[in-house]
């Protein structure tokens, strides 16, 4: 088995048993991207000097036998986490000239845990999209189909990932921004339940609905790397101060006994006919595991899309509200006046869709509008919280198609924004209620990969990560490689 | 005619927490740093930064919420008010909107007639302050100082219950009163760190509803808050009586032209969208933390005051002057402990002490003559060592030698003659004297009592007892 095919606890592995150094396996993979980032655009930074500084010091501490699981394991950040001394662009030409002053917490922690940065992904402008066409740097391309998109917003880290350039990488999920492209790309994409992962130096998009997580090749990753970003960080108000289980050691649970809900609204029209098949041929597949399964209707769910089109953007245009050309990011040229200057930073700073969202969200919140959309929109939420609520104590986990279609055409969507929005018709109710859910691949079709999505209860991660752990241990999907990237 | 209209004010007074770091970050609060030098990361509003709140200020703000009797709330939610503003970093101001913090409450103020009145207190919530915007010696440039940014601010909004300028004024004072005494506030105005809205609108006498109100902004001393409402009420009142209506409005004060003008309508025609901020959880406060503050509570001014007027029989006017700060009710009460004389300490604050205080532009905290010192002139009062007369003269080297009573008083031989043989010697040698002036006493000229007084006083420079030398004066001139 070549060394990029390897998953992160597999590399980890050999690190630990000294079959090769971190500085060879970040050598192996600084030029794997070399030779594939140019076609697939995941990078927008590559920081190979960095990495080779990480590595050595991975080594030393691996040769003092200090060093745990991860330690010396290459990875990539989605480039809304700030790193500190590296350019931190959030997608956007607003931040093109963005060099962070500090780390998230995130980065920090996994520092701490040893692993290697590779360098920043390519992502839709501060994570608005759900192709990655909207990023200043340009669409990232799928390494499955390079004429198609690797989803979004998350997609450079998932194309990396995919195409092996990197073995690891972190997302961040606000609407389906880790599953959805997980799903298009044959990764295994977590979501931790809200307030899991602190939100700390993650450039906020909808600070309600954000979470980090991650974009892995398999479940054990996700578990490793969950597991060391994961915790409570007293300078993130909405982190939640619970211990954090060794995701890791609790895989081997099998599914015997597991129950199961179908949602049944995730099944209706706009399903893509071979996605729903694969969905319900790995539900199938799990009932026969000794899985008990029930199809279950969350009435509410089918208003998750309008709703969080008001609570997201409601929420972005206050967050946006700082990147205003005074004291960071894009100023532009000669501004007469003060006006001028926040008209014309933010107008050439900002791209398209982060203005069409700005807006509705200014809108949503006006006076004479808020409670027609902003408070209905919350009262929707809480209805969605409800079903959510009423279908758990039923049923352990919920399952149903990531996305309605497998990876469609660079371009295909971009003119229209509804059409666009409803590729995360799936996710965004896990994202409202605050759960925990991951997508794992459960098939091809037509040579794309395609996703099954399991939501559990809040801080149910160790749950969704056995049963995703079960699913790829009865299956090979997760070990498929692109053709062009094996 | 001004008597034919009723004046209608409520305030907004912005006090500023005496935490030592700011409400959402870990920045100092202190006055008067290098610009920018107490602006963290947070308070810059860098991507990814995220608010946490102070727990200090929450407990400040529950603490005036008791001492107002208000109703603390159990659960109280931040919001964000967004606009755009080169000091406001992040483009939004963190502030309590819907679910303040601390809810309807009370004071009440005494007016110049004796009488009292409450005054209603409808909220009082938590909210981070802006920065600064430096136009001065820049040029064309206008530089940012965020070193105030962020820090925490309680804004108690008043109910429209005063009628007055005055009244306004009283209000205000009361409340400096209180958080200064509540140690939640320096309450300097320079600073800014006690500031003012006024709220005014006038109606004709005996309609029940309200006028149209405008806003006066940023009001910075209590004698711009009483000039800036008086102006405005004229205006308005002209202005109706001319046949023109006022328009809701925030306007400025100018203290130098005296008077108040409009803010330019651009600052003022803001749709702040409010939405809760989902950065912060809301603020729960438990009946334990509570019952916590509420037991560590000081006595507060009303209680002060009514306990000197009741145990030390201090009229209600002394007591209210003696207990108008913390530092000056504690001054007073050391001095009446050690001096065993309340009447006669309160006398001796309200008067020299606060004249002298007035004079030289000093704090009671600086005050040259310790309460311990003027305790011990007091004694020297009350032992007749000293006359009320010459205490005047001792307190004032006190004052300026910064000498305690007993060390004055042997300097300078203020000490009072009480020794009965050296008064009489005197006396005898006035009676030589003034031997004609004896014959006519002696003859029934009673009225010549006083001018033998007066010489054996002259003799002793002042210092005989004045009721020793009278018992003996009547005893050796009414015979040999």
């Amino acid at each position: 088995m070549s060394l990029h095919a390897a998953t992160a606890a597999e590399i980890g592995r050999g690190l630990a048993s000294r079959q090769y150094s971190s500085v060879e396996v970040t050598r192996h993979f600084l030029e794997r991207i070399e030779r594939a980032n140019p076609a697939l655009n995941a990078f927008v930074t590559v920081t190979a000097e960095r990495a080779l500084e990480d590595a050595k010091r991975a080594d030393l501490r691996l040769a003092r036998g200090e060093g745990g699981p991860l330690t010396g394991v290459p990875l990539a950040h989605k480039d809304i986490f700030c790193t500190s001394g590296i350019l931190t662009s959030c997608g956007s030409r607003m931040l093109a000239n963005f060099v962070a002053p500090y780390d998230a917490t995130v980065v920090e922690r996994l520092d701490a845990a040893g692993m290697v940065l590779l360098g920043k992904t390519n992502m839709d402008e501060f994570a608005m999209g759900s192709s990655n066409e909207t990023s200043f740097y340009g669409p990232v391309r799928n390494p499955w189909d390079t004429a198609k998109v690797p989803g979004g917003s998350s997609g450079g880290s998932a194309a990396a990932v995919a195409a092996r350039i990197a073995p690891v990488a972190t997302g961040t999920d606000t609407g389906g921004s880790i599953r959805q492209p997980g799903a298009l790309t044959g990764l295994t994409g977590f979501k931790p339940t809200y307030g899991r992962v602190s939100r700390y130096g993650m450039i906020a998009f909808a600070s309600s609905l954000d979470q980090a997580g991650v974009l892995a090749q398999s479940a054990e990753d996700a578990a490793l790397v969950l597991g060391a970003m994961a915790g409570h960080d007293a300078r993130d108000s909405t982190s939640v101060d619970a211990p954090v289980p060794d995701y890791a050691s609790g895989l081997e649970k099998p599914v015997k006994g597991l129950k199961i809900g179908i949602i049944r609204e995730f099944f209706g029209d706009g399903l893509e006919a071979g996605t729903g098949t694969a969905v319900r041929a790995a539900i199938e597949a799990l009932r026969k595991e000794g899985a008990t399964v029930e199809e279950l209707s969350l009435p509410n769910l089918p208003l998750s899309v309008p709703t969080y089109y008001v609570v997201a953007p409601a929420e972005c245009s206050s967050n946006l509200s700082r990147f205003d050309g005074v004291r960071f990011g894009y100023r532009c040229r000669d501004p007469k006046d003060l006006l001028d200057l926040y008209r014309r930073s933010r107008g050439e700073g900002f791209g398209a869709e982060v203005k069409r969202r700005i807006m509705t969200g200014t809108y949503v919140l006006s006076a004479g509008y808020y409670d027609a959309y902003y408070l209905k929109a919350q009262k929707v939420r809480s209805l969605i919280n409800a079903d959510f609520r009423r279908a758990f104590e039923r049923v352990d986990v919920l399952m149903g198609p990531t996305t309605p279609t497998p990876a469609f055409g660079i371009g295909a969507k971009t003119d229209d924004p509804i059409l666009m929005y409803l590729n995360d018709i799936y996710t965004i109710g896990a994202n409202l209620a605050g759960l925990p859910a991951v997508s794992v691949p459960c098939g091809l079709v037509d040579g794309l990969p395609v996703g099954l999505q399991v939501i559990g209860p809040h801080f149910s991660e160790q749950r969704l990560l056995a049963v995703a752990h079960a699913w790829q241990r009865a299956t090979d999907w997760h070990r498929r490689l692109p053709p062009g990237f094996a | 005619m001004a008597n034919d209209w009723e004046t209608v004010i409520g305030l907004e007074i912005h006090a500023q927490l005496a935490t030592r770091s700011k409400i959402f970050s870990g920045s100092a609060t202190a006055y008067g740093a290098p610009p920018n030098a107490q602006a963290s990361l947070v308070d810059l509003g860098y991507p990814g930064t995220l608010p946490v709140l102070n727990g200090e200020a929450v407990r400040m703000a529950v603490r005036f919420g008791l001492a107002i009797g208000a109703a603390v709330a159990r659960r109280s939610v931040f919001a964000r008010k967004n606009y755009f503003y080169p000091d406001l970093p992040k483009g939004y101001q963190i502030s309590q909107y819907e679910l303040p913090v601390v809810q309807r409450g009370e004071v009440e103020i005494v007016l110049e007639d004796g009488v009292r009145k409450a005054v209603g207190v409808t909220r009082a919530h938590l909210e981070e302050d802006a920065g600064k915007s430096l136009h001065e010696g820049l040029g064309r440039a206008s530089g940012i100082d965020l070193n105030r940014a962020g820090t925490p601010l309680l804004e108690i909004v008043s109910e429209p219950d005063m009628r007055s300028a005055r009244e306004a004024v009283a209000y205000m004072k009361k409340i400096h009163t209180l958080v200064r005494y509540l140690e939640i506030c320096d309450g300097n105005m320079q600073e800014g760190s006690f500031r003012c809205d006024a709220n005014v609108s006038v109606r004709r006498r005996g309609e029940t509803a309200f006028g149209t109100r405008c806003e006066i902004k940023n009001l910075n001393s209590f004698r711009f808050v009483e000039r800036a409402i008086n102006h405005e009420v004229e205006r308005q009142v002209e202005l109706i009586e001319g046949g023109g209506k006022v328009v809701q409005e925030t306007r400025l004060f100018d203290p130098d032209r005296n008077e108040t003008r409009p803010m330019r309508s651009k600052e003022e025609a803001n749709d702040y969208r409010y939405f809760p901020d989902p950065d912060l959880l809301p603020l729960v406060i438990d009946e334990a933390f509570v019952e916590e503050v509420r037991a560590g509570l000081p006595e507060l001014p009303d209680a002060k005051a009514a306990r000197f007027a009741r145990e030390h029989g201090l009229s209600a006017y002394d007591a209210g002057v003696l207990t108008a700060s913390r530092e000056i009710a504690a001054y007073y009460e050391a001095v009446a402990a050690g001096a065993g004389e309340p009447k006669l300490a309160a006398n001796w604050v309200m008067g020299e002490v606060s004249g002298f205080l007035n004079r030289d532009g000093l704090d009671i905290g600086d005050s040259p003559v310790t309460s311990a010192a003027l305790a011990g002139m007091l004694k020297r009062i009350v032992d007749g060592t000293i006359s009320g007369k010459l205490a005047k003269e001792v307190f004032e080297a006190m004052w300026n030698e910064r000498r305690d009573a007993d060390a004055i008083i042997e300097a300078k031989g203020l000490k009072q003659i009480t020794d009965t043989g050296a008064i009489e010697k005197t006396i005898r040698e006035v009676m030589s004297a003034s031997p004609g002036q004896l014959a006519d006493y002696r003859a029934g000229k009673e009225k010549l009592f006083g001018f033998f007084v007066g010489q054996v006083m002259k003799a002793t420079a002042g210092k005989a007892n004045p009721a020793q030398v009278n018992e003996l004066l009547k005893k050796l001139l009414a015979g040999p």
